[in-house]
């Protein structure tokens, strides 16, 4: 099949304009009659069920938690941009469009990055209003900072909890809607496959988790807004439940699974601290505004970091990159901290770890304060202690979680930071109206793969996740619903639901039946460990040709020896998990094919074979300026769709943050 | 370090299952770990045995999406102050220690197993009036409503719930009130939350006690054991709000 993207013609600022111009549309009376299944309850699920739902549509969410509220947006910390320039430092839609390109290194779509950056401020306002509170300045303004890959300052925050603040606004409004009976939403279930009748996408099969029983539901329409993929890797940011399931299912379908050896390294996670560790915690790249990262010049460093003098520092993100220093991008920030461990100078009893040091700040602000506040002769104590209040107002519970996990207080020594699995840029295909290459079937927020190219820069997540729900889709679903107007209600008769229902329940019984040796987090906890030390942070041709070797023989062991307990008709979150690390074992395959295939460093796609002299990311442009999304067959091969990267407006060049 | 710990924890099958405590011992438990990862190890341990685990909630945990829910030593999310049940480490306990671990106990959080309850009246709360009624693309700049810091700063105290529902379980009276009024507290207190200020307050009370939420007696437990540390005195305010739009529900201003 041709990929097409559906980019509409005109100039890069012109097209969305254009299209929503152009865009058919669908009358309210025929609105009433189309049903929309919504997957997912996150920024982009909550934001499309309330759009769609005030629109006129019926819409049915499903979420595996116990209530929508606590999908993994919740966790997000730092920020969302957007392009308001309210700072007056030179921001601009065109701005926080050629930084996200940039950021992306080259690998995303000029057009979809572009209308990003149109809608992003539209997000903030629609925030406000919905009650969202941001912070703000003095004059009761909203406030903003930085972040990495970016010179202005475009971030909306709220506190150390804006993906919190943002979801619970989303969900507001969507809980609005299932007030007023728009909305129906299906929490504690999980969906187990998607159901295709006349080659379009008409509902899915989802599984109740707490009576067992499978359901099926049909749709005019079904959105995925599944989330990411992270969890591959066993340990990562990402929430214990978050997992590939629904989109995996949809690749089975025949959905194209785009770039997905993109997977982004967050910089500044707590290191691990033993074998039962479950899960990784971020430390937010806001941090990266005040704190300054560090090793010492010296291998093996015994000494605190307290008895290091600051010539014996060596603060080399400051040191290689001078122009954005603490602030360059991720991918950036986590192989230069990998590198210094690697080479020995990594700090803490695992010695896989780097200073984050906030001193300097607290010296800074303790400064100002004491000025501020016209005390003449600050000691050097009395000056920390007042930049301490400062830190604490701007990174409060970021500093409090650090010390419940770690037991160490961060005001008095620096926190121990190294790279963890965070975010996966990859997903499912989708073309400008964010519709997968199975018509009728969308994808929106971090389950697709469209906007953030091989590497995503901080404060992006929450913006796309949102644009996607609250103004893209409500746009674009039309034009595919406008042909729809004419087709009942979707029955769940059809064979198609029964045979897809057959097969979830026959999948569900072999993993009930093989009460093998070994458990489900034993086999993931495995794959994570191949995922990571063969397809992490770098990544060579002979070490990926292993891991495939080795997840194929997992993935076959999982199927003779793994031991579901309990039954398949109550409650049995060990069968939840199965299922998902079932799906992991076969993703895992295709992320690490797409890393062989993909001959070049780019973001967070590391080749140790192709970089510069310096150590950076060398993209080859003539070769793989392309979008890979992979189909697949019977799980044995996957066929590559080539999507070309055409550069109107932006011209690739090395990406330099010195 | 590593120590001993003895686990006695509520089974229960179902919601018609009666219930009763089993105790496990655990001699491989590191001070590092997290509550829930001691959890991970006893799970392990029982499938390795042939028995069911123990089911309890948990997502993020890294406490803020407010899933987890245990009842440690007869306190919700265990005895340190302002962290949830997966935020809470071992090394806040002691060798050979005794932890009792029980459900979310309340009428309107009924157990669907184990550990596990059923907080989806908290949704049906929010459905009857937790929001501002404002449709996409209707907004105006976002700058064109300033909000006074303080202001700003006390309705994003009250946001910061993250609905886990340990204002219930700490309360003797099963009350609602700490969950309902932050809600409350964060809407009243903006510009944006004005046009609906009365229908809103009014509802969401009339919805908690639908559900079969006790009343507050101004004990005071919600504050202490709440996660977020979400203050009593949006209470008070909820209360100040609802007396409001109870004298004056009939008449325009």
């Amino acid at each position: 099949m041709e990929l097409d993207a559906k980019i509409p013609k005109g100039a890069l600022e012109d097209k969305w304009k254009h299209y929503k111009d152009t865009v058919r549309l669908v009358s309210p009376a025929n609105k009433r009659r189309l049903d929309v299944i919504i997957v997912g309850t996150g920024l982009a699920g909550a934001s499309a069920a309330a759009s769609l739902a005030e629109l006129g549509y019926h819409v049915k969410v499903f979420c595996f938690q116990d209530s929508p509220r606590r999908a993994h947006s919740i966790a997000a910390q730092g920020g969302i941009n957007a392009a308001k320039n309210y700072q007056n430092d030179g921001d601009s839609v065109f701005r926080l469009f050629y930084d996200t390109i940039k950021g992306g290194d080259y690998r995303s779509r000029e057009a979809n990055v572009y209308r990003l950056a149109e809608v992003s401020a539209d997000i903030i306002d629609h925030c406000v209003a919905l009650g969202v509170p941001f912070a703000r300045e003095y004059g009761g303004l909203l406030a903003n900072r930085s972040f990495g890959g970016v010179q202005v300052q475009r971030t909306f925050y709220a506190a150390g909890q804006t993906g919190q603040q943002l979801l619970l606004g989303a969900y507001s409004a969507m809980q609005r809607q299932v007030a007023l009976g728009n909305v129906e939403v299906y929490a504690r279930h999980e969906m187990l496959d998607l159901v295709i009748i006349d080659g379009k996408a008409r509902g899915i099969i989802a599984r109740n988790l707490v009576t067992g029983d499978l359901e099926r539901h049909g749709a005019h329409a079904v959105l995925l807004a599944s989330g990411g993929y992270g969890n591959v890797f066993y340990l990562s940011t990402n929430a214990m439940g978050s997992n590939v399931t629904a989109s995996w299912k949809a690749h089975k379908r025949g959905a194209y699974f785009a770039n997905p050896c993109f997977t982004q390294i967050h910089p500044t996670c707590i290191p691990v601290s033993g074998d039962y560790q479950s899960k990784l915690t971020l430390m937010s790249e806001s941090l990266r505004n005040d704190g300054r990262v560090w090793v010492p010049k010296k291998k093996d460093d015994p000494r605190k970091p307290s008895e290091i003098p600051e010539d014996e520092r060596d603060y080399f993100l400051e040191r290689r990159y001078p122009a954005f220093g603490n602030l360059v991008p991720r991918d950036v920030a986590s192989r230069a901290a990998k590198e210094r461990c690697d080479a020995g100078y990594g700090v803490g009893p695992s010695k896989m770890a780097v200073y984050l040091d906030f001193r300097s700040a607290m010296h800074r602000y303790g400064q100002a304060e004491a000025h501020r506040l016209g005390i003449a002769h600050a000691d050097e104590a009395q000056i920390l202690e007042l930049g301490k209040h400062i830190i604490r107002e701007k990174y409060g519970n970021l500093f409090e979680m650090y010390e419940r996990i770690t037991g160490e207080n961060p005001y008095e020594t620096p926190m121990r930071i190294y790279p963890a699995v965070h975010y996966t840029m990859g997903g499912l295909w989708v073309d400008y109206e964010l519709m997968t290459t199975i018509p009728g079937l969308y994808a929106l927020g971090e389950c697709n793969f469209s906007d953030h190219g091989a590497n995503r820069l901080g404060a992006s997540a929450l913006m796309q996740g949102l644009a996607d729900g609250f103004f893209v889709i409500p746009y674009t679903i039309g034009n595919y619903l406008a042909d729809e107007i004419r087709t009942p209600k979707i029955s769940t008769d059809h064979q198609a639901f029964a045979q897809a229902e057959r097969e979830v329940r026959d999948r569900i019984e072999r993993l009930m039946s093989i009460k093998g040796k070994e458990t489900v987090d034993y086999y993931h906890r495995h794959l994570g460990k191949i995922m990571w030390d063969k397809c992490g942070m770098s990544r060579n041709a002979q070490g990926l040709k292993e891991a495939i070797g080795e997840i194929q023989a997992l993935r076959e062991e999982f199927w003779k020896n793994v031991r579901v307990p309990g039954d398949a008709y109550s409650l049995n979150p060990e069968l939840e998990k199965a299922g998902r690390v079932a799906d992991f074992l076969e993703l895992a395959e295709l992320i690490c094919i797409d890393a062989l295939h993909r001959e070049e460093s780019c973001g967070a796609h590391f080749r140790e074979e192709y970089q510069t002299p310096d150590g950076e990311a060398l993209r080859d442009d003539e070769h793989f300026a392309y979008v890979a999304a992979w189909e697949y067959h019977d799980g044995k091969q996957y066929t590559l769709h080539k999507e070309p990267l055409q550069f109107e407006v932006v011209h690739p060049t090395q990406r330099s943050y010195k | 370090m590593i120590m001993h710990i003895t686990l006695k924890v509520w089974r229960q099958k179902n919601q018609q299952d009666s219930g009763h405590f089993e105790t496990y011992q655990l001699d491989n438990v590191n001070e590092d770990m997290s509550f829930l990862e001691m959890f991970d190890v006893l799970n392990d341990k029982l499938i390795r045995e042939g028995k069911d685990p123990v089911a309890f909630d948990h997502d993020c945990r890294e406490g803020i999406c407010g899933m987890c829910s245990m009842y440690i030593n007869g306190r919700p999310h265990g005895p340190l102050k302002g962290t949830t049940t997966c935020q809470l480490h071992m090394r806040h306990f002691k060798d050979g220690d005794t932890i009792v671990v029980e459900p979310w106990r309340a009428a309107a959080f009924p157990v669907i197993k184990d550990l596990v309850v059923d907080r989806s009246a908290f949704d049906r709360i929010m459905q009857a009036g937790g929001f501002i009624s404002v449709n996409t693309g209707s907004a105006p700049d976002a700058n064109t409503i300033p909000v006074e810091k303080d202001k700003a700063d006390a309705a994003f105290a009250a946001a910061a719930c993250i609905g886990c529902g340990a204002c219930v379980a700490a309360c003797k009276n099963s009350s609602a009130m700490l969950f309902v009024s932050a809600k409350i507290a964060q809407l009243a207190l903006l510009p944006q939350g004005q046009p609906e200020r009365k229908t809103r307050v009014l509802n969401m009370i009339a919805q908690m006690q639908k559900e079969g939420f006790g009343s507050c007696s101004n004990i005071g437990s919600c504050e202490a054991e709440c996660p977020k540390e979400i203050p009593i005195t949006f209470i008070a305010k909820a209360n100040s709000e609802y007396l409001k739009a109870m004298l004056a529900a009939d008449l325009p201003e």
